[in-house]
């Protein structure tokens, strides 16, 4: 702040005057002025991401603590009840991953809401490319920083006796993608509405939670009373921290019994829904979410 | 009372500033434009025209439908009714070449406080899909312009409200645009950054083929436009240069110390039929050709006179002239508080 203007007297020579300004032409909008714009509103999260090094740490904290104490200490108490051969860390580890996308991947769709009272969000609406590049560059944006986050997660797995065989770590790279990119989507179509910050942020945490309890991160799917197993079936969480569990599961040396006690799959009346269409479901509703924001956002006053 | 001039201004010969306006085909036109937002109906019909090269700015009070207009003519607002086009090409129907051709700079800042300086100018050439060859000489060209290219690296929150503002203009002026709207790009600053800006801002236009669209409602700063319009309830009151419209309230302001104000302000009454009254500590009145009516004073006025001054009319003259009140200053300053604490609190994040 004490930096005092400089006087515009010191600036280049007087002669440098139309004669020296560099042509500029900007092209007409095209396809690729529009995956330019797509990249560097993703670089912007990425960068914005680097700098905010305490966001980072932060969003990790909760995660840990489900991981460590939460899962420490419920082991004990679960213990008696739990099948033998699986530790409860284990169990919970892929509602841990999901839990730590879901904060990272929330709090970058926030940021639209933050750039709009801060006006910087005008600076992008103005620009002369669409409206749906900027919230794609957005959404892959927020979905690489909380894929990011659940990678870092991923490193721990060795805490909970989870192994780090490439092709179940790439499995679950894959469904922690999806899932942020549908989670960012979400928090942008609702950004697109929300104008206030605290409004936001209130809302969002009041569904966040919800949304990980009833994903069957921390109790298994089967035998829930009938309105538990209705409200689980809706929650889109659901449909990846299922599918991460069945990976981690096939390549540890599960009792079969256990197996299916623990990880029983969705079903829907008894019908049980297949791995690929419980990602593909949650692939739509990002897709979705994505075309609402991009209405919501070409809208013009 | 209502002189529009708009729809003539853009034949008249080039206004002070050096530059040749030719016949180039006029930078923004704008005819019977409304805009309503719900009951309320912010711009109430106004028609203009701004020429290329030129500066023109938009005088009036908060709330008169300064940036009403100036989002419509960006594309980011459509108007109720009434058209306008910006270098050419319809704001409603060529919203993307529109876009291309101008650059701005708003009334509250839009830049990126995460980011440096050079970051928040990249970020722009990308988003404008400036070829990427002209990006490094051109951003080094505008930083220079404003004299930040030694603070590029800087994170942007570390930069003073002067300089945010001028990167701002920097930013604005990245892509080479046809017409720089300037939305209030004073308001917030204090006096000395004010004019500070105000001599980057006239120094642009000796180096840039460009057309500077702005608003006020700062009186002293209308004086650096070509031409002004007065804008008050959403309607044009008045469009002329600031010379002009100075001239045509014809009255100049007289001030006068007396030894007796009061029995000066009778005499005043009584001998010229004038209408005075105190003002800054001194008698003053309005009258035509002061200078001529200066000795008349001396010469029929029994209470001694200590001093006089005689001054031509200035804006506010004129707005008052036009509008029948002063602009509404009370308002402005406050908003003005708050937007300093906003950035004040911006500032510490």
């Amino acid at each position: 702040m004490a930096t005092q203007t400089a006087q515009p007297g010191g600036i280049a020579a007087p002669d440098e005057g139309l004669a020296a300004q560099i042509r500029v032409a900007v092209p007409e909008r095209s396809l690729r002025s529009d995956l330019r714009a797509v990249s560097i509103v993703w670089r912007r999260e990425l960068i914005r991401f680097r700098r905010d090094r305490l966001r980072a740490v932060t969003s990790l904290i909760q995660p840990l603590l489900f991981l460590l104490v939460l899962g420490t200490g419920l082991s004990s108490l679960a213990g008696r009840n739990f099948p033998s051969g699986v530790d409860f860390k284990t169990f919970i580890f892929p509602g841990v991953l999901a839990m730590s996308v879901l904060f990272t991947a929330v709090f970058s769709a926030a940021s639209i809401v933050w750039d709009r009272e801060f006006g910087f969000l005008r600076e992008m609406l103005v620009a002369p490319v669409s409206r749906a590049a900027i919230v794609v560059g957005k959404c892959l944006g927020g979905a690489t920083i909380a894929t990011f986050q659940g990678i870092v997660m991923l490193c721990l797995a060795w805490i909970a006796h989870v192994p780090y065989n490439p092709v179940l770590i790439l499995t679950l790279i894959g469904e922690l993608l999806l899932l942020s990119f549908t989670i960012t989507a979400f928090g942008v179509m609702m950004a697109a509405r929300i104008k206030q910050f605290q409004a936001f942020m209130a809302l969002t945490q009041m569904l966040v939670l919800p949304l990980f309890f009833l994903s069957g991160a921390l109790y298994p799917l089967s035998g829930l009373p009938g309105w538990l197993s209705v409200l689980t079936r809706i929650d889109p969480l659901t449909y990846v921290v299922g599918p991460m569990r069945h990976a981690v599961f096939s390549h540890l040396n599960i009792p079969p019994a256990a197996f299916a006690h623990l990880s029983p799959g969705i079903t829907w009346n008894g019908w049980l829904v297949p791995i690929w269409l419980s990602l593909t479901i949650v692939a739509v509703m990002g897709l979705v979410m994505l075309g609402i924001a991009i209405a919501e956002f070409s809208k013009t006053e | 009372m209502a002189t529009q001039a708009g729809a003539d201004g853009a034949s008249e010969p080039a206004p002070a500033g050096g530059v040749q306006l030719e016949t180039r085909p006029p930078a923004v036109v704008v005819s019977g434009l409304t805009k309503s937002y719900g009951d309320i109906e912010a711009v109430r019909g106004i028609d203009f025209e701004v020429a290329a090269g030129e500066t023109f700015g938009f005088l009036g009070p908060n709330g008169a439908g300064k940036s009403t207009t100036i989002k419509i003519l960006c594309t980011l607002a459509r108007p109720t009714s009434g058209r306008a086009t910006v270098a050419g090409h319809d704001v409603v129907s060529e919203r993307d070449a529109v876009r291309r051709n101008i650059g701005l700079v708003f009334q509250d800042t839009t830049l990126d406080n995460y980011l440096s300086g050079a970051q928040n100018l990249r970020f722009h050439a990308e988003l404008y899909a400036v070829p990427s060859a002209a990006v490094g000489p051109r951003m080094k060209q505008v930083l220079d312009m404003v004299g930040l290219w030694d603070r590029r690296d800087s994170l942007v929150s570390t930069y003073s409200g002067g300089m945010q503002r001028r990167l701002e203009i920097a930013r604005g002026l990245l892509h080479a645009p046809h017409v720089l709207f300037l939305d209030e790009p004073t308001v917030g600053l204090d006096p000395q950054t004010r004019s500070s800006i105000w001599e980057y801002i006239n120094d642009l236009k000796r180096r840039e083929d460009i057309t500077i669209f702005l608003t006020t409602h700062y009186m002293d700063e209308a004086e650096h436009c070509d031409r002004i319009a007065i804008i008050d309830h959403g309607k044009i009151v008045a469009i002329d240069t600031p010379e002009a419209l100075k001239a045509s309230v014809g009255k100049d302001r007289v001030q006068i110390q007396t030894a007796d104000d009061d029995a000066a302000i009778k005499e005043l009454a009584d001998v010229f039929g004038l209408e005075a009254g105190i003002h800054e500590g001194a008698v003053t009145f309005s009258v035509e050709s002061g200078e001529q009516f200066v000795p008349q004073l001396f010469a029929r006025l029994s209470v001694p006179i200590r001093s006089v001054s005689v001054s031509r009319p200035s804006l506010d003259d004129v707005f008052m002239s036009y509008t029948g009140t002063t602009i509404r200053d009370a308002e402005a300053t406050s908003t003005d508080h708050m937007r300093q604490m906003a950035q004040r609190i911006r500032g510490r994040r």
